[in-house]
């Protein structure tokens, strides 16, 4: 079969997936604020409560922590919620439910309940929204075992990853980007799922490893093509899920490398970053020829004002330099 | 055994100057002065003239997001009335505007604020008002612990917090309510019910037919007042005021009003609104009812009116000039209060912006030679 040059948005890519999903297995349904009546707040449902009607695509009262923890009930009864937090921010109010319970559903009961909830939303800063509504949550919520976490950087995978997602058997965090949403990609028309736990090489070069994962994958892609300028080749790897974390593709490209870089849009204070460099050390010491890098966040709460909001923020600029430091 | 009533209640709802400008004379008695009115009507069109502006500097790019206050501005004035300047506390959401205007917040805070900018959240010392809350229903709680600071200091002054109706499906408003109560701590919760929450109806928040009944099962007060109604709103808040003053107990005020404008300058409200529901609503538009009552008084005419909209309009050039005026900040200043007194290591990081991703290495941001950036 020829393939299809389809391109579709981020948003549209997200819309397929949860459509095809609920076409599929009536168990699944979609709540939140907004979701229905209005579209989805970033018209990532759009179409949908027309499609499914107001019993599966279900417009919530303000309580992000009732939502939550309503979901946590309806998934041990053999339902598949999808949860759709407006920002990944306001998920905060409802910590105790998604970080207290879901995780350690299934195993507080003995493996009997699981909690086959997708929690999904915006998430990242870049958007000059203001330190309370700017929050990455993949540094802090990687920290609890018991979820998985997907973090798509472009519209095929985030298709793909959010199929999986809502058959997964365990809980998910799935991250979006309110500033990818209109990124345009390739996304097949034919049926596809992309697997958790598989890193994807995104550049291929032998001078250094840029490991990256959600949004700021884009940023490294960037980085590597100005880097080619000079004639610096990198591998670009994209986790696509944080846990579980593709680590044997990292190391298999340090051993090639001998150099890494993680680029991570979280504090850089046990982050992502801090695990996969640890992980690095732990696994490859000995291929490494200059100690790793990572490019984070400064570690403030993220400045409102535009101007103070770039400078804080892992761009390009602060990659290339990282990697022609790793080469210095 | 007989059943017993074991708890009755109901609600009442205060109107004081109907949608026609008609003024009930004898629930008026001790509200507001005629003076007290006019000013209040002035400051309706500044506000409304100030709203406007922020509108048109979104459109244009020069304000990053906006959530307009028009419609709701007498629930807003009436209750920074009945609060003493100064002395009480404001705990506000962000759709309050006048209030805090007259409890002596520079409107220029605020658009600052809006423009993207967190000093605009730097409240002057002496304003007794809280920076605008973001994630929906916190800042309640922050008011009942500003209450309880207040009893435990023997002061005698009183908070009041302002939220939306969507607010109350917050777990926060709940507790909120119960620690009030059981602290009975000087405080008035202030609903501004203006019938949407973003897209969502009032009705679709909540099964209870007000929200002032809710205070019920909390063992507070609550009223329902005409929330376009000045008078009502002003004599509402007075009472509960005094009544949390003198350790009578907490009251929640149910201001029905409704949100003329967008939820925000990112939002169009026609995709999910019916005109005809807009439009009657408009009818009850407090600045209609107060200029009515203020002709049928002797106390406003023409002339007035068409010298207080041109006042209404410098007042708002001049804020955007204001506002506009202020430089960018630095980029060093992202690293100012964080903690009370800055860290060594992040002292270092502010004053040479060499941090751990910005400047550790001069070349890599283009930031750190001027430590600016333009945007
Ligand atoms: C905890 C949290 N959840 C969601 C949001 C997104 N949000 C912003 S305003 C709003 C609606 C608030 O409605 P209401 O309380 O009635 O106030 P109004 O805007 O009508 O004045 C929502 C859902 C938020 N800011 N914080
Ligand atoms: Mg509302």
């Amino acid at each position: 079969m020829t393939q299809t040059a389809r391109e579709i948005q981020f948003r549209e890519a997200l819309r397929e997936a949860m459509s095809e999903e609920m076409r599929r297995d009536d168990r699944v349904f979609l709540m939140g604020e907004e979701v229905a009546q209005y579209n989805g707040a970033y018209k990532v449902s759009q179409g949908m409560l027309d499609e499914f009607g107001p019993k599966r695509i279900i417009d919530s009262p303000i309580s992000e922590n009732g939502f939550a923890g309503l979901a946590v009930g309806a998934a041990m009864y053999g339902l598949r919620p999808i949860i759709e937090f407006m920002s990944w921010s306001f998920s905060l109010v409802a910590a105790d439910q998604i970080l207290n319970n879901v995780p350690k559903m299934l195993y507080m009961s003995g493996g009997q309940w699981g909690c086959p909830v997708v929690f999904r939303g915006n998430d990242g800063a870049g958007g000059q929204l203001g330190s309370t509504h700017s929050w990455c949550v993949e540094g802090l919520y990687s920290n609890v075992p018991g979820v998985k976490i997907a973090i798509p950087s472009n519209p095929y995978d985030a298709k793909g990853l959010l199929k999986t997602a809502i058959r997964d058997d365990d809980p998910v965090f799935f991250l979006e980007s309110e500033r990818m949403l209109g990124d345009k990609g390739h996304v097949p028309a034919e049926e596809y799922t992309v697997p958790f736990g598989e890193a994807a090489l995104r550049r291929q070069g032998d001078a250094c490893t840029l490991v990256s994962f959600g949004r700021p994958v884009n940023f490294c892609l960037e980085a590597a093509d100005e880097l080619r300028k000079t004639g610096i080749e990198v591998d670009v790897l994209d986790m696509r899920t944080i846990r579980p974390l593709d680590i044997e593709s990292i190391i298999r490209s340090v051993r090639k490398t001998g150099r890494v870089v993680v680029v991570d849009q979280c504090w850089p204070f046990a982050s992502v970053a801090s695990e996969v460099i640890t992980q690095v050390c732990e696994r490859g010491f000995d291929y490494l020829d200059h100690q790793p890098l990572r490019v984070n966040t400064e570690d403030v709460p993220t400045p409102y004002a535009k101007n103070l909001e770039y400078a804080y923020l892992p761009n390009k600029e602060k990659i290339v330099a990282a990697v022609r430091r790793t080469l210095a | 055994m007989p059943v017993r009533t074991a708890f009755a209640a109901q609600i009442e709802h205060l109107q004081i100057l109907d949608e026609h400008g008609k003024l009930d004379e004898r629930l008026a008695q001790g509200t507001l002065t005629d003076e007290q009115v006019v000013f209040a009507y002035e400051r309706m069109i500044d506000y409304r003239k100030l709203d406007e502006i922020a509108f048109t500097l979104q459109r244009s790019g020069r304000m990053y997001t906006y959530p307009q206050n028009k419609g709701q501005e007498a629930a807003a004035l009436g209750s920074g009335l009945a609060m003493r300047k100064g002395v009480d506390f404001l705990v506000p959401c962000y759709r309050e505007n006048a209030a805090l205007f007259l409890h002596g917040l520079p409107p220029e805070c605020i658009f600052l604020h809006w423009m993207g900018d967190e000093r605009g959240n730097a409240i002057p010392s002496g304003v007794n008002v809280t920076p605008i809350a973001i994630p929906i229903g916190t800042q309640m709680l922050h008011a009942v612990g500003l209450a309880w600071a207040y009893k435990l200091r023997k002061e005698d002054r009183c908070v009041i917090t302002y939220f939306g109706d969507g607010a109350t499906s917050e777990g926060d408003f709940h507790e909120a309510m119960n620690f009030a109560t059981t602290f009975n701590v000087p405080c008035v919760f202030f609903c501004q019910n203006n019938q949407w929450a973003i897209s969502v109806p009032r009705e679709q928040q909540t099964a209870s037919e007000t929200v002032a009944q809710k205070a019920i099962a909390y063992g507070a007060r609550g009223i329902q007042v005409d929330g376009n109604d000045l008078f009502a709103v002003y004599k509402a808040t007075t009472e509960a005021r005094d009544r949390a003053r003198a350790g009578g107990g907490i009251t929640l005020i149910e201001a029905i009003t409704y949100r003329l404008g967008d939820h925000t300058t990112a939002d169009d409200a026609r995709r999910y609104r019916d005109t005809a529901e807009v439009e009657s609503w408009a009818a009850k538009d407090p600045m209609i009812r107060t200029r009515k009552y203020l002709e049928s008084k002797g106390l406003w005419d023409e002339q007035k009116q068409a010298a207080a909209e041109e006042h209404g309009k410098a007042f708002a050039q001049d804020i955007v000039r204001k506002s506009e005026g202020i430089a960018k900040p630095e980029v060093r200043e992202m690293f100012d209060h964080l903690y009370a007194e800055i860290p060594d290591e992040l002292r270092r990081q502010r004053d040479t912006l060499r941090t751990h991703s910005l400047g550790l290495y001069p070349e890599q941001s283009g930031l750190a030679v001027s430590g600016r950036r333009g945007s």
